[in-house]
């Protein structure tokens, strides 16, 4: 039977309610909870230095390219790709490709424990299951993203710099000074506030739907789909709200 | 004891009706029927995984159904199940998933936890498997380390579903034979689920019989040759071996009538 969104709303929030409580035992909670750090934080450190440092250097080429106007000073790339990347890539782009990377993996472990019995076999020792499987996963990735949006940051403008050592398209000199012009701090504690945001929307939108699939592992798959889209949707529209709210 | 009062249960449509029954303490009480009849929900209602619509389910005097989730997720502590898949963690060694259940709710000492899952392990006779994954014992080797889990916090109920489901004539008699030791050993409570004739002949010492979601029989291993519940007749003798075992169970019974005439 499918059920409908406002069905879905309820059962998910029941599902948090049952999840947001104190640990059965608080050495179980942080074993589990460092191996979801190295899980969800540092093995997605690589994919996140690689997308970053492209995504940099081509921004630097689009910006030199579309902008070549004498009105415009040389410095205005260097900004731009600042700007781009602090307000936009590092945080919300960057969590919409983590959404399909943690997301999925989150969906289909938590999934394949379901139709395996694991859960059940949790439930019965009298483990609260939706706690000792899902808060460590949600509390891991809110406390790991920060440090991947500062991370992307970082080495999304040294791609920008490495296409101004490398190329001559703009000195590096000019690249530098673009990236300092009228610095605006609170930039970085935006994006971080919406990395945090977000990074609770794809863990606990992934655990739900991992949590609550019934079937095979056919189901297990569409459920990660699921996961996956679903919680791209709303990290677009938690963005706008973001946004309008914190900058506005 | 576990006393089963009138319970049912539906999902799209009815599952159990009305079932009724009482499971004794230090003896192997197996629910059988055919696939479908409703028996791995009449256990997971008793374990509490699926919630009742109406009846009650009284564990030594104390209704589960009634408990808040707190108190229940505390009550289950007496209770071990060994699921049909094993239900193992993929990610932890063979010890570590005997352990689990101690490093949750066991006060105990490290040393103390850890010599007791290994004595757990010794009397399932996996001593030597301590370090291996779920994924590199046998089917037969994962049901026994399910079994040390389930035992390892001393239950006083120990639920079976189909434990010998997927496994050779040889290794599910030994499971058999494993949890009847140590349903007498440990005076646990022990219900199974099985539709497996063997199981039944080799440890069934109260047998519920459910068929399309009623309990349509209750009796001991001995009674079953004698019943005139038809559907529990079609079930058990669907098979040769048991045609004639009833057969000569029926002359044998002719032949010492006929001695105690003379």
């Amino acid at each position: 039977m499918n059920m409908n969104a406002i069905e879905k709303v309820g059962s998910y929030a029941v599902l948090m309610k049952r999840t947001f409580g104190l640990p059965d035992r608080w050495r179980m909670f942080f074993r589990q909870f460092l191996d979801e750090i190295q899980k969800q934080g540092l093995d997605s450190l690589a994919i996140t230095i690689i997308i970053s440092v492209f995504i940099g250097a081509v921004i630097t080429i689009q910006m030199v390219l579309n902008t070549s106007n004498p009105l415009l000073p040389d410095y205005a790339t260097g900004l731009a790709v600042r700007d781009t990347l602090l307000l936009e890539f590092s945080s919300s782009i960057l969590c919409l490709i983590l959404a399909g990377k943690v997301g999925s993996s989150i969906s289909s472990e938590i999934g394949t424990m379901r139709i395996t019995e694991q859960i059940d076999a949790l439930d019965i020792m009298g483990v609260n299951s939706a706690n000792y499987l899902i808060f460590p996963k949600i509390t891991a990735f809110m406390t790991i993203i920060p440090c991947l949006v500062i991370a992307s940051m970082f080495f999304g403008i040294l791609g920008g710099y490495s296409m101004a050592y490398f190329t001559d398209i703009i000195t590096i000199h000019e690249y530098v000074y673009g990236i300092q012009f009228m610095f605006v701090p609170f930039y970085i504690t935006y994006s971080v506030i919406k990395g945090i945001v977000f990074a609770f929307i794809i863990a606990s939108i992934a655990a739900y739907y991992g949590y609550t699939v019934k079937g095979g592992s056919l189901e297990v798959g569409k459920a990660s789909t699921d996961a996956v889209v679903n919680s791209s949707v709303i990290i677009l529209l938690f963005n706008v709200m973001l946004t309008k709210l914190l900058l506005s | 004891m576990i006393e089963v009062k009138n319970i049912s249960k539906a999902f799209d449509g009815p599952v159990l009706k009305n079932v009724s029954t009482i499971l004794e303490t230090g003896k192997t009480n197996l629910i059988i029927g055919q696939s479908g009849s409703g028996k791995t929900v009449l256990m997971k209602s008793i374990v509490g995984i699926h919630k009742v619509d109406s009846g009650e389910i009284h564990y030594d005097g104390r209704d589960i159904t009634k408990m808040k989730r707190k108190d229940r997720n505390h009550f289950r502590r007496e209770m071990g199940m060994l699921f049909q898949g094993s239900a193992l963690f993929d990610s932890l060694t063979v010890l570590e998933n005997v352990m689990f259940p101690l490093e949750m709710f066991s006060y105990d000492s490290p040393k103390v936890r850890h010599e007791r899952a290994v004595f757990c392990l010794e009397r399932v006779n996996l001593g030597d498997a301590l370090d291996l994954y779920p994924s590199e014992i046998s089917g037969g080797m994962q049901k026994r380390a399910a079994i040390a889990r389930a035992i390892v916090l001393n239950p006083k109920y120990l639920f079976c579903d189909e434990p010998n489901s997927g496994l050779d004539p040889i290794t599910s008699l030994l499971i058999d034979r494993l949890i009847q030791e140590i349903t007498h050993e440990f005076n646990i409570t022990t219900i199974i689920n099985t539709h497996d004739m063997n199981s039944v002949m080799e440890i069934g010492e109260n047998i519920v019989f459910i068929n399309k979601g009623e309990k349509a029989w209750q009796g001991t291993k001995e009674q079953i040759f004698d019943t005139d519940c038809e559907p529990l007749n079609n079930f058990v003798f669907a098979s040769n071996l048991y045609k004639e075992l009833r057969v000569a169970h029926k002359m044998f019974l002719e032949g010492e009538a006929k001695k105690l005439i003379k």
